[in-house]
């Protein structure tokens, strides 16, 4: 077992909704070791991006510890990078501002290298020559390439990623999916992948954990030790699809009220 | 463009048409509505008299001078409403309950306190401006995508920052379009302020027409208000696009 990154111990979450108590996640308990890269799948609704929106420390949780890096999460900071499903950009700034915005709290860094530094990201996700464009004058899965640079220039320790290509076609999924893999291989970061697709879950984790809904828990821990680098082509061998059926099986279940 | 800009003089030319069939087809009486030779006529004797430059200088000094106090104030407060529930929660009473108070029915009061001093006509600006403004500045501010505000969290920003760095900037747009809006009341408020304690200005030059009956001077005056006004909002707009170039480029794409 690599050295762990985050742990997540029994964490419950409530909250109340027309005067109810709803429970939304129940005893989540998970790890993310160093360089791992973890997915948490489950059916919309399950609670995996509350679970994510705790991590990065946007919402609070009433029982059970996040720890990150031995300390315990409190709330939101630089140590984490997250990537949003809605993009998120600033709409004023152009591509490489947005990018060198996420180093604005960085004093050690001069204008220039920070510029520099914007330009070097947007190069290592594709988009060497969109410096000076602006978010509305990108598509979807370009402005998704500069959410994950400004997520990542600042190295942070661990990555969020709340269904990051889940508004994107099936063709830019799949190029998109590719780049994180290549991207992560360089940054040597771990990542908190939140999906409901089970093929993109197996493809691109070393683990993935499987939730149940109302309430969030997880089901099941499942490791893909598919080699690495991946390729497209392995979804169509053997071992990638008894993963994928595992998974399957297991959400099956846990939506019949196993 | 072009075609739209056709439509734009057509919408004019035709009310100007109107306008001289109805008055020099002698189909209403002159004296309730003057021909635009009669208004012309009226506006060359004003120029002659050095009264009609003069008072656009009077009346635009106080609308501009009314608005800028009644902004100075309503932008760090609106701004604070908007992103704080504390000062929201002092400030909205208060404000509600000034907002739905008539500014004319103060113009009594105000003369008491103020005389008929430049201060008084600032101070119904005020009162009509400033409480509209406040509530709409807290509401451009209250609007702003909750997921950019995330976005400053996660990035390590403080509350400060991030109402400095991201909120007051993606309100920006939404307040320039408030202030286009309350500038066009503030005109309203100026005329009323105006037509009851002032010696001069445009409010007080037709408030003086009316009673010697000299409807083209009212008309000028009326006209010479509703073109400054247009070409405030001209530079209103130009503004606009200069400053949120970003927009712009939204727009196009939607």
């Amino acid at each position: 077992m690599k050295e762990v990154r985050l742990a997540a111990e029994k964490v419950s979450k409530r909250f109340v909704s027309n005067k109810q108590e709803i429970t939304a996640l129940a005893d989540v308990s998970l790890t993310i070791g160093k360089q791992e890269f973890v997915s948490l799948l489950g059916p919309s609704g399950c609670g995996k991006s509350t679970f994510l929106r705790l991590v990065a420390g946007l919402d609070d949780y009433q029982e059970g510890q996040l720890v990150l890096d031995g300390k315990p999460i409190t709330h939101a900071g630089r140590d984490r990078g997250v990537v949003f499903q809605q993009y998120s950009l600033v709409p004023w700034f152009h591509a490489w501002e947005n990018v060198a915005f996420a180093l604005k709290k960085d004093p050690t860094i001069s204008k220039a290298e920070k510029k520099e530094l914007a330009f070097h990201f947007l190069k290592l996700v594709g988009l060497e020559g969109f410096e000076n464009h602006y978010p509305s004058q990108m598509s979807g899965g370009m402005q998704q390439r500069v959410a994950i640079a400004r997520a990542l220039v600042y190295k942070p320790s661990l990555l969020l990623m709340d269904e990051p290509f889940g508004a994107l076609d099936a063709q830019t999924r799949r190029e998109m999916q590719d780049l994180l893999l290549t991207v992560w291989e360089a940054e040597k970061c771990s990542v908190l992948f939140v999906t409901h697709d089970v093929d993109e879950a197996v493809y691109l984790s070393d683990r993935v954990y499987v939730m149940s809904a109302r309430p969030g828990r997880i089901a099941r821990e499942i490791e893909v030790s598919l080699e690495r680098p991946r390729t497209y082509d392995m979804q169509l061998t053997q071992e990638f699809i008894s993963y994928k059926w595992e998974i399957v099986m297991e959400l099956q279940g846990a939506k019949a009220g196993k | 463009m072009t075609r739209n800009t056709w439509y734009s003089f057509l919408g004019v030319f035709l009310v100007l048409f109107a306008w001289v069939v109805v008055t020099y087809g002698n189909i209403i009486d002159p004296l309730f509505l003057p021909s635009p030779g009669d208004v012309l006529r009226a506006a060359s004797q004003e120029i002659k008299e050095g009264i009609l430059f003069s008072d656009i200088g009077v009346s635009f000094y106080r609308i501009l001078m009314g608005f800028l106090i009644s902004t100075a104030l309503a932008l760090p407060i609106g701004v604070m409403m908007g992103t704080s529930k504390a000062w929201m929660s002092f400030w909205e009473p208060l404000v509600g309950l000034v907002r739905y108070m008539p500014a004319v029915a103060f113009v009594p009061l105000s003369i008491l306190w103020f005389g008929t001093t430049d201060g008084q006509k600032f101070f119904i600006l005020f009162l009509g401006v400033f409480f509209q403004e406040v509530i709409m500045i807290a509401d451009n501010c209250k609007t702003v995508n909750r997921s950019l505000v995330e976005v400053g969290m996660t990035l390590g920003f403080s509350r400060l920052e991030i109402v400095r760095e991201i909120i007051l900037k993606a309100a920006m747009p939404g307040i320039m379009d408030t202030f286009r809006t309350t500038w066009g009341w503030a005109w309203t408020y100026l005329v009323v302020a105006e037509l009851v304690a002032a010696s001069e200005g445009l409010g007080f030059r037709i408030m003086q027409a009316q009673r010697y009956l000299e409807t083209d001077r009212i008309i000028l005056g009326i006209l010479v208000i509703g073109i400054l006004g247009l070409v405030t909002d001209l530079l209103f707009k130009r503004l606009y696009t200069r400053l949120f170039p970003w927009k712009e480029s939204e727009r196009i794409k939607g």
